[in-house]
């Protein structure tokens, strides 16, 4: 079995960001990036699988500029076998347009499972796994925290609101990675050696048939409203008494 | 034409996400539909079309809908989509779970996670863990949002009186099945809608620790308990109660966050709280910076002080 691992390059999670001052979008020049934490989490468990001897070929893929190539790379050290960029000045990919070039490839591929992350945390949009899910008329295993492979189907275990579900999904299936499902392993520095020889193919969304127009407009992007911050306190007794007649909250 | 909400809900009662989406979906100026879609759900659809503000209910009772299932819910909903304009859920983990699917295929841009309606086209939703907000214009048809239920005041109760129209089915896909769930249990108010929410932090150092100093504090004031991601990963305290950027998004009166440095992901999950304590060891720790009251000094000294304190 194969299994495609879609991968993203973001702002690194440790990075504060900034929203630029004509509120055009949030500052990216001269900052850190890094492949979303989600996606190493997805990279991390196909990784596993096919240690387990359940897969045979991890394929990564991204979309968007050259610079993703760096990612893809990341990806290749973590011990993916192949890559794809889909190669796209287009700086507005939405996640609609993001699942139709991903239903493309896996069209192409034949994976078995495609295991992605459940949310990127530049957008934070959550959508693109349940979206390639329903173009492909697969299951879809959101959020997942465990997964149990079988021979036609997948365990898996779902973080919801008050706690844990089970389901069965028929394979092959797109499963969506939450925190909890693994730690992603830090590459070592000869698999980033032999990552740099690994392939890795370059196509466009022109060349996979896919209109990635966006669907809609950001007007601004402005900052959130800023919370001060307030005041120290001594003591148990004067926070009780502040909260009490102060803040009125107890 | 109307707009749709899709109800969240457990066959009985509705969720309490479901009463602020049908707030958001009353500022779009249009005739109100919910869908229950559940197994047994009469209970539900009746207190559905309660809600002020709904003027009908759509019913589809069927096995298949008892455990929410995305593949099944999915294609229900798009059977019935082309008489919206809007359709929305809660940006809970059911809806974000779900409405992707739908907007798929539909084949329309879904907007997530809305704290803010412009007008019937442009939505302010957060991006970057809520370091930044983003006012957004959609030119597809229908639009399908996700409503964060923090965000807008919940719909009153009572004071609607729909009708509630039973509708059909659609095919089961066959793709997916339930096996089961475990779900927490707890006698205090669910997270997501408590009045006060306590939450710790990985300054607890083990499970027993936290449940020993925080259960004690969260009964004498009738709190939730909540937690950093840092605390659920160490394993004191159940996935669920993660308050976060990728957890639960809270805005209680009161947020006492204990133990819990304050990284962006955690305050993106509470820094909607109407007044925010914090207390922490470090002095330093950015938690401060948006907390209206700090007190810095050991959580193992200072929680059963503040229970001893309050009690009397």
């Amino acid at each position: 079995m194969k299994i495609l691992v879609p991968v993203k390059r973001v702002i690194d999670a440790y990075v504060t960001v900034r929203v630029k001052a004509d509120e055009s979008g949030v500052e990216t020049s001269n900052v850190k990036m890094s492949m979303n934490p989600f996606c190493e989490i997805a990279i991390e468990e196909a990784v596993r699988l096919k240690e387990a001897g359940n897969a045979e070929e991890i394929i990564a893929v991204s979309a968007g500029s050259m610079q993703c190539q760096e990612t893809l790379r990341t990806a290749l050290a973590m011990g993916a076998d192949r890559a794809i960029l889909i190669q796209t000045e287009e700086s507005d990919l939405q996640p609609l347009a993001i699942a139709k070039l991903l239903k493309a490839i896996t069209d192409k591929e034949n994976p078995g499972l495609v295991l992605m992350g459940k949310q990127a945390i530049d957008g934070d949009h959550n959508q693109t796994g349940q979206m390639l899910a329903a173009l492909l008329n697969w299951a879809q295993g959101t959020f997942a925290s465990k997964l149990d492979l079988e021979s036609d189907s997948i365990t898996v275990t779902r973080e919801i609101d008050g706690g844990l579900e089970t389901l069965k999904l028929k394979m092959p299936a797109v499963i969506t990675t939450d925190l909890r499902l693994n730690e992603p392993r830090y590459a070592s520095l000869p698999n980033i050696m032999k990552a740099k020889k690994k392939p890795l193919d370059v196509t466009t969304p022109e060349e996979l048939g896919v209109d990635i127009t966006p669907r809609y407009k950001t007007i601004k992007v402005s900052e959130p409203p800023k919370r001060q911050a307030g005041t120290m306190v001594e003591s148990v007794q004067d926070l009780i008494e502040k909260l009490h007649n102060e803040a009125k909250v107890i | 034409m109307p707009v749709l909400v899709i109800a969240e809900h457990d066959n009985n009662t509705l969720k309490v996400s479901t009463h602020p989406v049908i707030s958001a979906a009353s500022q779009l100026d249009a005739d109100i539909h919910v869908l229950i879609a559940g197994s047994n759900a009469a209970a539900a659809a009746e207190e559905a079309g309660k809600v002020s503000g709904v003027v009908k209910v759509l019913h589809a009772d069927d096995a298949i809908y008892a455990q929410g299932l995305a593949e099944n819910l999915g294609a229900l909903i798009v059977q019935i989509a082309k008489d919206y304009t809007h359709i929305l859920a809660p940006a809970s983990f059911f809806g974000k779970n779900i409405m992707p699917r739908v907007a798929a295929l539909l084949d329309v841009q879904q907007i997530s996670d809305i704290t803010a309606i412009e007008s019937s086209d442009t939505f302010v939703r957060p991006i970057y863990a809520g370091n930044a907000f983003a006012t957004i214009q959609s030119t597809d048809s229908p639009k399908v949002l996700t409503v964060r239920p923090t965000s807008f005041d919940a719909a009153a109760a009572e004071g609607g009186s729909a009708s509630i129209d039973q509708i059909d089915s659609a095919a089961e896909t066959g793709l997916a099945s339930f096996v089961g769930q475990e779900l927490t249990k707890s006698e205090r108010p669910e997270l997501a809608i408590a009045d006060i929410v306590i939450s710790g932090g990985r300054g607890f150092g083990s499970a027993e620790n936290f449940n020993k100093l925080m259960e004690p504090l969260a009964d004498r004031l009738g709190a939730a308990i909540g937690a950093s991601r840092a605390a659920v990963d160490a394993g004191y305290v159940p996935n669920d109660y993660q308050v976060g950027q990728t957890g639960k998004i809270v805005a209680p009166k009161l947020y006492i966050a204990i133990g819990i440095s304050g990284a962006i992901q955690h305050l993106a999950g509470m820094k909607d709280s109407k007044v925010i304590v914090a207390i922490n060891k470090d002095e330093e720790a950015p938690i401060f910076s948006i907390a209206d009251y700090g007190l810095v000094g050991d959580l193992f000294e200072i929680i059963p002080e503040l229970e001893k304190a309050l009690a009397s």
